[in-house]
């Protein structure tokens, strides 16, 4: 099984962005699985939220928190602590949105990118990111789950932003 | 059929729309509200024919619901927590007056100290009410419970309300595959709803009339006769479900692993899956695990209970609910039927989740153990025991 944790304040889409891993894996797949959830409760913008995906070749069956992510992604870097280190597999890796270096972690300047497609949010950005780095789900799965569960006015600057992104991480 | 990722509540805000009712009351609480947003959504782009009456209050929710039913229509609500228990008193009205009225609850804590998370204290409370209670562990069953409810609660041998209980947030909010069947086939499945118990002015009659002391028993008895012809009617329409879609359910329980099993736990909702995933990794060790899921508390599966549990050496029951000063509420049905069929075998209760607490695979490992150990008769996942005299 493959998890990923999401790490966001409240209106930065860090939950869309666990959902539509979550779509983009069992797009059109009988024998994919996945989960997604977010950390619940109320939500308020600017609160620290944490959003949770599963992936699998079987039923996922365990909806209790992750523990050991294969991937955390932070979509603001505030939210990073070396305590984070502690969730992670031995295997795992953590992706931070900051401009600055972080120890530990790769970051990217998500903000610039999705500056760049007058996107509020970097959500679908470090979604992309993953996407490049990881390779859990193709661009192209990843860019259908945009379009299926993104509304349609905002979704083609999300794709643009998205594979900006991947590209971002082949270079 | 189309395959959709989708939260719990708007599988089952899709399998309501599969059914086709006639009258949506609504009163929005978290973590119930996505539901009748979806409904709402669906009223308004045409999808779903029906009268959407957003009331003041679940009181009025259930009230209006008892009044559509009354009429003749297939009527749907949606409460939680709290509105449940606001709306108690329409309970026992909608059961004893025979409406078979479909209601969705999130199950959720309840007050105080104030928390909106999933537990079953709200549903459990309720459950003397006279409404079937079905309990589903993911948003597939979610979806296709809705679509069942009504075939079940309206066969004239039941007549009777039901209420499918998802758990809040880890199965309202989670989001995952599941399939929508074709309209085609729902329909096929589900006929219009049809009754003699309503207002008809061409044949007028009294209904929700009083009943005196001389013939009040008379009506509770067929009352309960009502929810206990449930069982057999759920057999018959999963086994037709299954014909239609393809997908099978196994009636008021689930077993997992339990023919030879030594320990088992039943436990009931979302938790199931974690369970059934941790009976797998102790048997790689030779533990013989097994589980089993109540799908439905009412009517309760005392035989298949006791079938089950006869031959184990322990069993626990995991439940996120206590009935203060005594145990959980679910160990005590339990533990009833084991007795009424003369099985003698040692149970622990395992109360844990409340207030939205996480369950994790270690806290199913421990309770293994702990059953096969010994261990105090109530216990409180990750505090400790609360005897109430062994």
């Amino acid at each position: 099984m493959t998890e990923v944790l999401w790490l966001g304040r409240g209106g930065q889409g860090a939950f869309t962005a666990a959902k539509l891993l979550g779509a983009a894996y069992t797009i059109d797949d009988d024998i994919k699985y996945a989960l997604a959830f977010p950390s619940f409760g109320p939500e308020r913008r600017g609160a620290p939220v944490r959003a949770f995906t599963k992936l699998d070749t079987k039923p996922v069956v365990d909806r209790s928190q992750t523990e050991k992510a294969d991937y955390i992604v932070i979509l603001d870097d505030t939210l990073y602590s070396p305590q984070l280190q502690g969730l992670l597999k031995p295997t795992g890796t953590i992706i931070v949105n900051s401009k600055n270096d972080i120890d530990g972690a790769l970051t990217f300047d998500a903000d610039s990118i999705a500056a760049e497609f007058r996107l509020p949010t970097a959500n679908t950005v470090m979604f992309g990111l993953l996407v490049g780095l990881s390779g859990v789900v193709t661009s192209d799965e990843a860019v259908e789950a945009i379009r299926g569960y993104m509304p349609a006015k905002i979704q083609e600057r999300n794709i643009s932003a998205l594979l900006k992104a991947v590209q971002e991480v082949a270079e | 059929m189309s395959k959709k990722f989708l939260s719990g509540n708007e599988a089952f805000a899709e399998g309501i729309r599969l059914a086709r009712p006639q009258v949506i009351s609504a009163y929005p609480i978290t973590p119930q509200t996505i539901v009748v947003e979806r409904l709402s959504e669906m009223v308004e782009d045409g999808s779903l024919s029906a009268e959407y009456v957003h009331v003041e209050s679940e009181h009025s929710a259930l009230s209006c619901a008892i009044g559509a039913s009354a009429a003749g229509a297939r009527a749907f609500t949606a409460t939680s927590s709290q509105g449940l228990l606001y709306m108690a008193e329409c309970l026992y009205y909608a059961a004893g007056g025979r409406f078979p009225i479909v209601m969705m609850n999130a199950d959720r804590s309840t007050a105080l100290p104030w928390n909106i998370y999933g537990d079953q204290r709200d549903s459990l409370s309720q459950l003397d009410s006279g409404w079937i209670q079905s309990y589903a562990e993911n948003a597939q069953e979610a979806l296709d419970l809705a679509l069942m409810s009504y075939k079940i609660a309206e066969d004239k041998r039941v007549q009777t309300p039901y209420m499918a209980n998802l758990d809040g947030f880890v199965l309202t909010h989670t989001y995952e595959t599941v399939d929508i069947p074709a309209r085609g086939q729902a329909d096929k499945f589900l006929p219009p709803y049809e009754t003699d118990n309503r207002i008809d002015f061409d044949s007028p009659k009294n209904m929700a009339f009083s009943a005196g002391p001389d013939t009040n028993c008379i009506f509770k008895y067929k009352e309960h006769k009502g929810l206990l012809a449930a069982a057999e009617v759920i057999t018959e329409t999963e086994k037709e479900f299954a014909e239609i879609f393809g997908r099978k359910y196994t009636g008021l329980t689930e077993n997992y692993r339990t023919e030879d099993a030594e320990y088992i736990i039943v436990t009931l909702g979302s938790i199931a899956g974690l369970c059934r995933e941790t009976a797998d990794k102790l048997r790689e060790n030779g533990v013989k695990a097994g589980v089993v899921r109540i799908r439905y508390m009412r009517p309760f599966p005392n035989k298949e209970i006791a079938d089950v549990l006869r031959n184990v050496k322990a069993y626990a029951v995991l439940e996120k609910d206590i009935s203060f000063g005594n145990e959980g509420t679910v160990f005590t049905n339990v533990n009833s039927a084991l007795k009424k069929a003369g099985v003698d075998v040692k149970g622990y209760n395992f109360i844990g989740g409340l207030g939205g607490r996480n369950i994790s695979g270690a806290d199913i490992g421990n309770i293994y153990t702990s059953i096969a150990n010994g261990t105090e008769s109530v216990n409180f996942i990750g505090i400790g025991g609360g005897d109430n005299g062994k």
